[in-house]
């Protein structure tokens, strides 16, 4: 008989596997749904995880990698400070929205001055807006103690009407021909943020790796990252030692909001180039995969954004090469979660074989 | 703009209609989470329900059955919940999460085929001279089958919690596994079938929309009704009657904003659009203040010492 019994402690070695278990558990699996569409399964999981780093066209598809994973795990450093905590801001994709149509906003304001303050404006409105965003789900938590779950998704899609609404009136490209979308902040010099586009480098990387190192240390080496690590695993514990919940929940959201919004905006004022209704691409959603592959810790979610990316664009390719359809790629990344939770089983719980022993 | 074109007896019906996925997704939800199980993979419960439904009502030609498939389909992916958190321990916020990414994805990859195909029409209720009323008809007597199968789903659910074991034992459940698990209930195979019933109640939702409401099926069609559902579970402080009571709000904020938009009004269409999730945030701020009537239980995990 298979019993489970709970560890002491949870294992960290497991706690290290499970990741990698996982990915190749979601290979096997996905291969299996590849097969049932009718496409060569090792063919496909090739095309996905091989073509993109060492194919024929590699040199085009790795700056593509810095480009898919800076905003995943931008996004995703912030989320984790709060999944840590108990928090959960899964509204991410709105604060995106906003960042990106705040910064974007102050961008277009300025059009066509070429000055070096144009773009230190724009990521300072871009954080402050999906900032703003995020505090709404804080503020109603901690004075009306409302689901920041619920909030923050609703004002996911508040903001896509938002959005819809500001590319086709306020943000509209006044020469676009009446076509809906805002100028191109890639004829822009002075407000675009790529560094390098060739490479693939863009305000955007430099920004994300900032927060691995600001997460990592905040964790670490700060109070503040004691606080969210206590308050998880420990809530009441962290009550007396003096945590104030609210301000927790006010620091946690507004970060990640801050984060959220910073990629929205190196997002369009970068790869994306414009605002328009459909630039946001839904890494705010998978930027939660991210984090939990990542398993909430900074260089982790360094490495699952890294890994996330690779299926953004092996999916792409995949889709070219294979007719693989778009869903399909969705699908893998979603069981890809799945996986990641089921095995976590093995990091806080021995599985037994045998007869229960009589006390 | 011209808001005499809008017919009081029409926006009534339609309310109804409009609100009949929430009535399914937020009961079946409802009855979850009384066995003290958060489950937020409604909305990918939905929309697999929505595109299962569609399909097997496309390839049968009866709506009917694609109903019973879209339940089926709602309840195999909450199979993958169940399995999760109650065998599995996984935290239960992040694999409701993973269940609505996934089914999101599957469900894309599903309804490839069936983009832009009318589905077979249910057949409308027609008793002689009952719908023909002036109206009480159109509102009370001239429905389609499934609306009216929510709303004895909503009654069957309240008296089977309120005067049943079966209700108590659920409710025990979720106010203490701990207690249940002493009286010798068995905890997780309870909390298995609730979450079961929950999956297969928003699978009807999901069809409902895609099979009566709209009718056909587009991506991503669900567009937040099942995190609206949750979100009502909340606003009807876990009672089924408030759940109507809330469907029916939602429903006509739903079916209002719609008229308006066809009715030309001055405000542009992207805000009445946004106004059900403005107005979803603004009920949970007014009713989150009391949550004694919470189960106690929801949302941690049991697992058994022995």
């Amino acid at each position: 008989m298979i019993r489970l019994e709970k560890r002491p402690q949870p294992s960290r070695a497991w706690s290290l596997a499970t990741p990698v278990v996982a990915v190749l558990a979601t290979m096997v699996a996905g291969g299996m749904l590849f097969g049932i569409l009718g496409k060569d399964p090792v063919e496909a999981i090739r095309t996905i995880f091989w073509e993109p780093l060492f194919g024929e066209f590699a040199f085009y598809y790795r700056p593509q990698l810095l480009v898919k994973g800076a905003p995943l795990v931008l996004i995703a450093i912030g989320l984790s400070l709060g999944f840590k905590a108990g928090i959960w801001n899964i509204g991410a994709e709105g604060q995106y929205i906003i960042g990106a149509l705040v910064g974007a906003g102050i961008g277009l304001a300025f059009y066509p001055l070429e000055a070096w303050f144009v773009f230190p404006l724009m990521v300072i409105g871009g954080a402050f807006g999906g900032w703003l965003w995020a505090m709404i789900p804080a503020y109603l938590k901690t004075r009306f103690g409302t689901n920041e779950i619920l909030v923050s998704l609703m004002l996911v899609y508040v903001a896509e009407q938002f959005l819809a609404s500001m590319s086709l009136g306020l943000l509209r490209n006044p020469e676009g021909h009446g076509f809906p979308g805002s100028r191109n902040f890639n004829s822009y010099e002075g407000a675009s943020s790529w560094i390098n586009e060739n490479a693939g480098m863009h305000w955007g990387v430099v920004a994300a790796l900032i927060a691995v190192i600001f997460a990592y240390v905040l964790l670490n080496r700060h109070m503040v990252g004691y606080h969210i690590r206590l308050t998880g695993e420990a809530p009441r514990a962290a009550r007396f030692a003096g945590v104030k919940p609210a301000r927790l929940i006010l620091f946690c959201l507004g970060t990640s909001g801050m984060l959220a919004g910073l990629a929205g905006l190196f997002e369009v004022s970068g790869p994306s180039g414009q605002v328009s209704i459909d630039f946001n691409v839904g890494y705010g959603f998978t930027a939660i995969i991210v984090a939990f592959l990542g398993r909430l810790h900074p260089v982790g979610i360094l490495l699952a954004g890294g890994l996330m990316a690779l299926t953004y664009i092996g999916g792409d390719i995949a889709q070219s090469n294979l007719q693989l359809p778009s869903a399909a790629i969705q699908v893998f990344q979603g069981m890809l979660l799945f996986f990641l939770l089921a095995f976590d089983l093995l990091t806080n719980f021995r599985i037994s074989l045998g007869k229960p022993e009589v006390a | 703009m011209d808001l005499s074109a809008i017919n009081p007896v029409l926006l009534i019906a339609s309310l109804m209609v409009a609100a009949t996925p929430l009535l399914f997704a937020a009961i079946g939800e409802l009855v979850v989470e009384k066995s003290g199980v958060l489950n937020l993979g409604v909305e990918g419960m939905m929309i697999i329900g929505a595109v299962a439904g569609f399909a097997t009502a496309v390839e049968s030609g009866s709506p009917l059955l694609g109903f019973v498939a879209a339940a089926g389909a709602g309840a195999a992916l909450s199979i993958l919940f169940a399995i999760l958190t109650q065998y599995a321990q996984a935290n239960q916020v992040a694999s409701g999460l993973s269940l609505t990414l996934f089914g999101l994805g599957l469900s894309a990859l599903m309804g490839q085929s069936y983009v832009g195909i009318k589905p077979p029409q249910m057949q409308k209720l027609d008793i002689p001279l009952l719908s023909d009323l002036p109206v009480i008809g159109p509102i009370l007597f001239g429905h389609d089958l499934m609306l009216y199968v929510a709303l004895m789903l909503i009654a069957a659910v309240w008296a089977v919690i309120k005067f049943t074991r079966i209700g108590l034992v659920l409710r025990a459940v979720g106010e203490n596994h701990d207690a249940a698990h002493a009286l010798g209930y068995k905890v997780v195979r309870i909390r298995i079938i609730a979450i079961l019933f929950g999956g297969a109640c928003a699978g009807l939702g999901g069809a409902y929309i895609s099979l009566i409401r709209v009718p056909q099926w587009t991506e991503g069609m669900t567009a937040g009704i099942g995190w609206i559902a949750l979100a009502l579970v909340v606003f009807a402080s876990w009672k089924p009657w408030r759940v109507l009571l809330g469907a029916y709000l939602f429903g006509g904020v739903t079916v209002v904003q719609l008229n308006l938009q066809a009715a030309g009004v001055a405000i542009p269409v992207e805000y009445l659009a946004m106004s059900p999730y403005l107005i979803t945030i603004l009920v949970l701020v007014i009713l989150s203040a009391d949550k004694s009537s919470a189960p106690a239980a929801l949302g941690r995990n049991f697992h058994a010492a022995r």
